[in-house]
């Protein structure tokens, strides 16, 4: 499954996996911002890697000078019974990336989720807003440079 | 103040302006603010509901009431500080959680626990199923209006949480695993305690059974309510007994064995109607699936030590703490600096009552997380909810959230 999955992935997008990674039998791959819509279209169309589930989807700050943030796809195909990591490399400059939930609709709230911690902007989001904090909250609690006792003041109390 | 009757509502029931009037009430569409704080809606869910009439024209989920940020308090503590959190999480398995926290830190570092702990966690999964299941059960059946099952299901569950009296120490909070083994070895008592369980819990399923399997009121507001095709629900990420009611035969505890399941007989039922009865009989199939389970792990528990030998990443014994160098040594290391863990990345999933719970871990290799992500079965389950109700009727929505099965402390994280 894994060779068959590297290579039609090769075969078509010849430049979009930038790393491919294995750790405890887990593959990962590494893919370029601006494929990530057409890669995982053709991994969800495709009859034989048909990976047909989103199970998880998050960001991650990982506090280096380029491409501070990350985007984590873990997808799963109940065909092949086969689970693959996608990771999608994003600068702090530009926090767009394209929205998945058109491919998968699990991904709406996974999203949201991701926005709602990190900022991560996702084009084409059907309604992107935050989802556990208030819509007026400013900050983004899961990055690195937010303080874990939070920001006094940050979130307003309710009127009396 | 708007002029739109619509907003008018929204306002009105934001600001508890009780006093809004409007010329002809009967040609407004009405808001209807469900939650967070409902009976039906099984915690802190919140639903905006637009009706016309008795119809759904659309619903908005509403998260958020208990967020509280374990994600960013992972990052701040040792791998063995969180898994007293993990309770937290689905409140009504905490067992499960604690195991499925354990082995993926577990994956993450390269150790194994010994086969005595593995069954004894075995054991765990599948009592914290069979209780997540029984309030399940208790309070969708009360939602569509039987209350007896409740009393019967809560009765049931109470034996069980006895039973974690036993083994764990405390009844709800276990906090049971630890990296590498089990905090203490299940005892004689624990395990006749068990026995005495499984050999009378049948029977009460079987009661449970006869009150709601031919029952009309219950099957009428359950049959045919919250549809959603087995493509969608696919699609949508769901997993657990409601991908497992839409015809999909897919079992993480099958599919992707973790702990000693692959060598435990158990089917997965499957239906294929894709609603909420569908739900509720592969939930009734899997609780006695998990009996069966039980029984088997019982009977084939070996002996041996419920800790791995690996003292760097284990936590040595509390006793041999207090007396011996090596150990208290061993204790202070872990404790104040954490395992360490090489640098990489794993998800590990189990098969929880909800759905796939997993927990995905970047380690740089320091005593702390860098990144965790809780991967809640129910957060995504819930996310179906709107495309299951649109168009049905306002009673329909405590019996599909009732079949849904949500936990909030897990969705909310």
């Amino acid at each position: 499954m894994k060779d068959l999955l590297l290579q039609k992935l090769r075969e078509q997008f010849p430049s979009a996996v930038e790393v491919v990674s294995e750790f405890r039998d887990e593959l990962t791959l590494i893919i370029r911002k601006a494929d990530i819509l057409p890669v995982c279209s053709f991994l969800q169309s495709n009859s034989d890697l048909s990976f047909d589930s989103i199970r998880d989807l998050c960001g991650a700050d990982y506090h280096r000078p380029d491409d501070r943030f990350e985007v984590i796809y873990n997808i799963y195909s109940l065909k092949n019974n086969f689970r693959l990591r996608l990771k999608v490399r994003i600068d702090e400059k530009d926090l767009h990336v394209a929205s998945v939930s058109g491919i998968w609709q699990g991904a709406n709230w996974l999203e949201r989720e991701s926005y709602d911690m990190y900022g991560i902007l996702f084009d084409g989001h059907p309604d992107l807003r935050r989802i556990y904090l208030p819509e007026e909250f400013e900050y983004y609690p899961l990055r690195k440079d937010f303080p874990l006792m939070g920001i006094p003041g940050s979130l307003p109390l309710p009127r009396k | 103040m708007d002029q739109d009757p619509k907003l008018r509502i929204l306002h009105a029931l934001e600001s508890q302006d009780t006093t809004v009037t409007f010329d002809d009430p009967l040609e407004n569409e009405m808001i209807l603010n469900m939650g967070p704080q409902h009976p039906a809606t099984h915690g802190v869910l919140r639903l905006l509901i637009r009706l016309d009439g008795e119809t759904i024209v659309s619903l908005v989920p509403d998260l958020g009431y208990l967020h509280r940020g374990y994600e960013k308090l992972a990052e701040n503590m040792t791998f063995h500080e969180f898994i007293p959190h993990t309770d937290r999480l689905d409140y009504l398995s905490p067992l499960a959680n604690n195991v499925a926290y354990v082995l993926a830190v577990e994956k993450l570092a390269g150790i194994e626990a010994p086969p005595r702990a593995q069954y004894i966690r075995v054991i765990c999964c599948e009592l914290a199923r069979l209780t997540s299941h029984l309030v399940w059960l208790g309070t969708m059946a009360m939602d569509v209006g039987a209350v007896t099952v409740l009393l019967w299901g809560f009765r049931e569950r109470e034996k069980i949480q006895d039973i974690w009296d036993v083994l764990t120490g405390v009844r709800f909070t276990t906090s049971y695993t630890r990296i590498g083994g089990l905090a203490q070895d299940i005892t004689p008592e624990a395990i006749t305690a068990l026995n005495d369980f499984l050999d009378r819990f049948p029977a009460s399923l079987d009661e449970c059974e006869k009150v709601l399997n031919k029952n009309r009121i219950f099957i009428d507001r359950c049959e045919g309510v919250g549809f959603l095709s087995k493509e969608d629900t696919i699609n949508f990420g769901i997993t657990g007994p409601i991908l497992r009611a839409a015809g999909v035969d897919h079992d993480l505890r099958r599919d992707a064995p973790y702990l000693v399941y692959d060598k435990l007989e158990f089917n997965v039922p499957v239906y294929y109607d894709c609603d909420t009865l569908a739900r509720f009989y592969v939930r009734m199939a899997e609780m006695r699936e998990s009996v069966s389970i039980l029984r088997q792990a019982l009977q084939k528990l070996p002996s041996g030590p419920t800790n791995a030998a690996n003292p760097k990443r284990v936590l040595p014994q509390k006793e041999k703490v207090y007396g011996k160098m090596e150990e208290l040594i061993h204790d202070f290391m872990l404790v104040n600096f954490g395992i360490n863990p090489p640098i990489g990345e794993v998800y590990h999933a189990i098969e929880a009552s909800k759905g796939e719970l997993g927990f995905y871990i970047v380690s740089h290799g320091e005593g702390y997380p860098w990144r965790l992500k809780i991967r809640s079965p129910s957060f995504s389950n819930l996310q179906a909810l709107p495309a299951m109700l649109k168009g049905r009727m306002i009673s329909d929505v405590v019996a599909v959230i009732g079949g849904l099965d949500p936990v909030m402390g897990e969705a909310d994280k």
